[in-house]
């Protein structure tokens, strides 16, 4: 038998579950291949060499053999384990909702580089735990840009105009932002205010760290969550569980106020 | 099935949802079963029955049992001031086998898990709240898997159970016995290298 064809490659452990006795189903993001599944045998036993490595929320680099269905993880290493994200709460569900996000709205062995990219930077900002709902709002532009539906912000999507420093409308199915007197023709838009339109617009076109530099009072951040959500589950056609986590945190008021934007 | 009586069909059908067991292995089973002495298969379906009928929730711990209070919450010679929680029934044969801990569990029945839509509503943690109210628990040891699950779960506890002053615990994390240096990964080695005790 012809030895089995086995590559390397770094890869972020989007989820995981379990399957037999002590293997695992690991959900893996890589820069090369995009999303994929491989297996990872014995990684629920204690000695496991694999245990840790493969655990969501881990940054690996790793080494699989092509198998018949799913490929095999055969050694991995922790490249950068998110330590600062185990323990805050209001962080990991963050890091874990930009996990869930990826997963949902990608497709297998389709390379996207630049959402690796912008997955890893995110989890590393989210790790300093400061202005974090920024960071995830930033996320979630660049995530939809990256796959295709970056958003129209300057211009007009119907009648191509230039956009007044009015409160204008935000299409989600036509993908971006309608002048007030297009909006008549399609009344189910939602009202975007001047400052979440300039927000946006420079976030669209800056990397994270000049981003981060914005205050975001709590009515703009709010107004800036429900826009980017609403546009996602227009898009995705679906709701995300992992949303419903981060709402009941903030909800319970559990979450230390100075870890949200101000 | 056409071909194959009502019965035998129905069976490896039923049998055929059990996890691990595939069409070829119900059938094998159901054959199995319908050469078994009658008696052995009478007596399966009997315990097949009963698991349904006479198992239940402890109403204090919310572990599986068939005595309500389960034994270990009835067991008066048990430390009942330690409180153990654990994600599922199974975890507490294994705390159970170290014979180190003698205070009572509660089974939470699951872990925090926001990719799969599973929040605290979908787990035993108002019971666990409801629980501690009494004053008579003085500490809670949270006993929930080092995955990130269990450490959501155990973090969202730790937030829950601060303000009524209960002292709080966390199994220790280290390298499993038997285990190489060399393979550990660096979230375990580095919490075994901050747990570490004198020698």
């Amino acid at each position: 038998m012809a030895a089995p064809h086995v590559y390397q490659t770094q890869a972020i452990v989007v989820k995981q579950s379990k399957i037999g006795e002590a293997d695992r189903i690991v959900t893996i993001y890589t820069p090369g291949f995009g999303k994929l599944q491989a297996i990872a045998k014995g990684a629920c036993r204690p000695g496991s060499k694999l245990g840790g490595n493969v655990e969501p929320l881990t940054y690996s680099s790793m080494m699989l053999a092509k198998g018949r269905n799913l490929d095999i993880i055969t050694q991995s290493q922790t490249i950068d384990a998110f330590p600062a994200l185990r323990n805050d709460l209001w962080h990991m569900a963050c890091a874990l909702y930009t996990l869930d996000l990826v997963d949902s709205s990608t497709l297998e062995n389709s390379e996207n580089s630049p959402l690796f990219d912008l997955l890893l930077n995110t989890l590393r900002c989210l790790c300093q735990l400061q202005n974090d709902e920024s960071v995830v709002r930033y996320f979630e532009l660049h995530l939809l840009q990256h796959l295709g539906y970056r958003p129209q912000l300057r211009r007009c999507v119907n009648c191509d105009s230039r956009l007044n420093p009015v409160i204008n409308f935000f299409s989600y199915r036509q993908g971006g932002i309608l002048c007030p007197r297009c909006n008549q023709k399609e009344p189910t838009c939602r009202p975007l205010s001047v400052d979440a339109l300039k927000v946006l617009r420079l976030w669209q076109g800056c990397d994270y760290p000049t981003a981060s530099r914005v205050k975001i009072g709590r009515e703009l951040s709010s107004e800036l969550e429900q826009v980017m959500q609403g546009y996602m589950r227009c898009l995705l056609q679906r709701e995300f569980k992992s949303t419903a986590w981060l709402q009941e945190l903030k909800k319970k008021s559990l979450v230390d106020n100075c870890h949200r934007t101000n | 099935m056409a071909s194959i009586a009502e019965p035998i069909a129905r069976l490896i059908a039923e049998l055929n949802k059990l996890p691990g067991i595939g069409p070829k292995s119900a059938q094998r089973l159901t054959y199995h079963l319908l050469h078994m002495p009658d008696e052995e298969v009478k007596s399966l379906a009997e315990a097949i029955r009963s698991l349904k009928e006479k198992v239940e929730l402890c109403s204090v711990c919310c572990n599986i049992t068939d005595r309500n209070p389960c034994p270990i919450c009835q067991d008066e010679q048990r430390d009942h001031s330690k409180l153990c929680v654990v994600e599922r029934p199974s975890d507490i044969i294994p705390l159970e086998r170290t014979g180190k801990f003698k205070g009572v569990y509660h089974v939470l029945h699951g872990t925090i898990s926001p990719a799969q839509g599973i929040g605290p509503q979908e787990l035993k943690v108002k019971e666990l709240l409801y629980r501690l109210q009494d004053n008579s628990v003085a500490e809670v040891i949270l006993a929930t898997n080092p995955t990130i699950e269990g450490e959501a779960t155990a973090m969202y506890l730790r937030q829950m159970i601060h303000p009524l002053g209960i002292h709080i615990s966390r199994l220790a994390r280290g390298l499993p016995f038997g285990s190489d240096l060399e393979y550990a990964d660096d979230m375990t080695l580095g919490q075994a290298l901050e747990g570490r005790q004198e020698f």
